[in-house]
């Protein structure tokens, strides 16, 4: 089908603010552009769970009177997004894609959304996502799957988006939204930016205040930003971090003007290539675009370096006994007392309402999550399960500070695929798990990390490459990621179907 | 370590999850799974290693002692706090009988 290049929903973030200040177009023709993608991809994608047309144009208005007063426009001024349905939006539902939320009206803005409007962004809706951020595939979510707007030529089985942001992958793949907010937890940014040909960066944890985010896993759970370029995901990022005194573990820094100092010159940096991300069983064109990656470095003026991060492997068992046990103490809020679902069989007592109501809410992969984090926590195993992981968790931590001693960055696939089939590995939780293979080492040492498209595999299918920083420097991996994103020059993007 | 349906009923007990006892069956290989796979953490020496506890280095913070600081997290604010509570009544939540 053809699909005009000049479109509107074709454009990015800074395209359509630049274009808005400059009078090409108005907010409002940008919103309802993307109101209307929204809408005509519904019922094929998934990829929203409420669509809000009404908040996109309410925000586009502002913006566009703003600059008939003359007045400063903010640095996403008339740029509409998604909004992951994990962020509280006031006056609209909020589900974290679960039964339980259903319904659920938050009566305040998480400080992520709000710095986004107050910044000139509209909201065209809530994106899907996997349950409680919890899944590879966006198959966890009550309200139905995600659908990728990516197919494999000449077949149209129904492919992943990644997950857990899944519906933020997909709507910018399939030009719903120029950007969209993501959490990452294991690889939630990461991994589905991957599988659809798209941008996201996680920055240092703490960096995005976590104040309104449903909470998964606390001490990993942080929001980044997902788009179709570097620069993109810079601008928007800009505006979503900074100190929160309402998150305890918010950094109290300044935010630094990443995009003004943008620069894909590597000349002077050194780029580290961790050996034992070469797994067993890795398809030889992951292999390859990681090659092709390290050549783009050099060709960037980087040195690359090979180092070593020794614990690598037990990073995915460490993270699947901290994540669910934080999950398992985080979920213990939802009661059917305060807010969301209640379930109360006829004569229940107040224990029996719990149990009730939380067998309805939850689905199965957060019961399995809350049930095996109870079990690590539970008297008798918490030395051996829990406090195991967190010293193995120190270690992780303590390779990559080495590496980062002799390399500013480091460069490795994102995942260990590209993009699989719904259904394909929805039956055996382990294979799900090991998506995050990749992913899940430098959030369990808190590292700004981002995923960057790099090319295409044999069957037309987007594969990334992932970029790891040092703590707070965020700035590395953007610039790294921008070297790569030059070189790799990706402008595929689905043939339309929907 | 391994779990059998008993350790698994009583998981589910102190997690407050209704399980059936057709979920039960199911979810006993499947934990076993997961548990036999994080087993090889126990390979790792981790003498004389601390526990992680903070990725990026923090201090908790206090705020200040001022009453109303943020008026979205201070008080007066019953009724937003009520609002999405599936059973309010009479300005607090309401819940089944607790004492018989």
């Amino acid at each position: 089908m053809p699909n005009s290049s000049n479109s509107i929903t074709d454009l990015g973030v800074a395209a359509i603010r630049d274009g808005v200040a400059a009078g090409q177009f108005s907010a409002v023709e940008v919103a309802e552009a993307f109101n209307a993608n929204v809408a005509a991809a519904q019922s094929a994608l998934n990829a929203f769970i409420v669509a809000t047309p009404e908040k996109a144009i309410e925000a586009a208005k502002a913006v566009d009177a703003a600059r008939s007063a003359g007045q400063a426009l903010g640095p996403m001024a008339g740029v509409p997004i998604g909004m992951k349905d994990l962020f509280a939006t006031e006056g609209v539902q909020t589900t974290a894609a679960s039964h339980m939320l259903e319904g659920f009206v938050p009566r305040y803005e998480s400080t992520v959304s709000r710095k986004l409007w107050e910044a000139g962004a509209g909201m065209l809706g809530k994106l899907n996502l996997d349950q409680f951020a919890m899944g590879s595939s966006n198959e966890s979510s009550y309200f139905g799957n995600v659908i990728s707007p990516w197919q494999r030529p000449g077949s149209n089985a129904q492919l992943t988006p990644g997950g857990s942001s899944g519906g933020s992958s997909a709507a910018i793949a399939a030009r719903l939204a120029p950007a969209a907010t993501g959490t990452d937890t294991g690889g939630s940014i990461r991994q589905p930016a991957a599988y659809t040909g798209t941008v996201g960066i996680k920055p240092t944890y703490g960096r995005c205040s976590r104040w309104g985010v449903v909470a998964y896993a606390s001490s990993l759970d942080q929001a980044g930003s997902m788009a179709r370029d570097v620069t993109d995901c810079a601008i928007m990022l800009e505006a979503m971090a900074g100190f929160d005194p309402k998150d305890s573990t918010s950094l109290d820094l300044a935010v630094p003007a990443w995009t003004g100092s943008l620069s894909g010159d590597l000349r002077g940096k050194r780029v580290g290539i961790p050996r034992e991300y070469r797994v067993d069983g890795m398809p030889a064109e992951v292999d390859a675009i990681w090659e092709q990656g390290i050549a783009w470095a050099k060709d960037a003026g980087a040195e690359v370096v090979e180092v070593s991060l020794p614990h690598t492997r037990y990073a995915l068992a460490a993270y699947y006994i901290i994540a669910p046990a934080e999950a398992s103490s985080n979920l213990a809020r939802y009661d059917g007392v305060r807010y969301g679902l209640r379930d109360l069989p006829d004569g229940a007592g107040l224990q029996n309402m719990y149990a009730a109501t939380r067998a309805a809410g939850f689905g199965d992969e957060v019961k399995r999550r809350i049930l095996i984090g109870t079990y690590v926590l539970s008297a008798g195993f918490y030395d051996a399960y829990y406090t195991q992981a967190q010293k193995v968790r120190t270690l992780i931590s303590q390779d990559f500070a080495k590496a980062f001693e002799q390399v500013d960055v480091l460069l490795t696939p994102t995942a260990p695929s590209a993009a699989f089939a719904l259904g394909e590995n929805v039956d055996d939780p382990l294979s799900m798990y090991l998506n995050d293979v990749f992913t899940v080492p430098a959030s369990l040492a808190g590292l700004p990390a981002m995923s960057v498209p790099a090319g295409l595999d044999a069957q037309g299918l987007p594969l990334g490459l992932q970029i790891i920083g040092r703590p707070l420097d965020e700035q590395g991996v953007l610039n790294a990621g921008l070297a790569i994103e030059a070189r790799a020059g990706f402008t595929a993007k689905p043939e339309k179907w929907w | 370590m391994s779990v059998d349906t008993a350790t698994v009923a009583k998981i589910a007990s102190l997690a407050r999850l209704k399980v059936s006892e057709a979920e039960l069956e199911a979810m006993v290989p499947e934990l076993n799974g997961i548990l036999a796979w994080v087993e090889q953490l126990g390979e790792v020496d981790v003498t004389g290693v601390e526990p992680m506890t903070a990725v990026i280095p923090n201090t908790l913070r206090l705020r200040e002692d001022v009453i109303n600081a943020d008026p979205l997290t201070g008080g007066d604010r019953r009724d937003a706090v009520l609002a999405n509570a599936p059973a309010a009544q009479h300005g607090f939540f309401g819940v089944p009988k607790v004492i018989e």
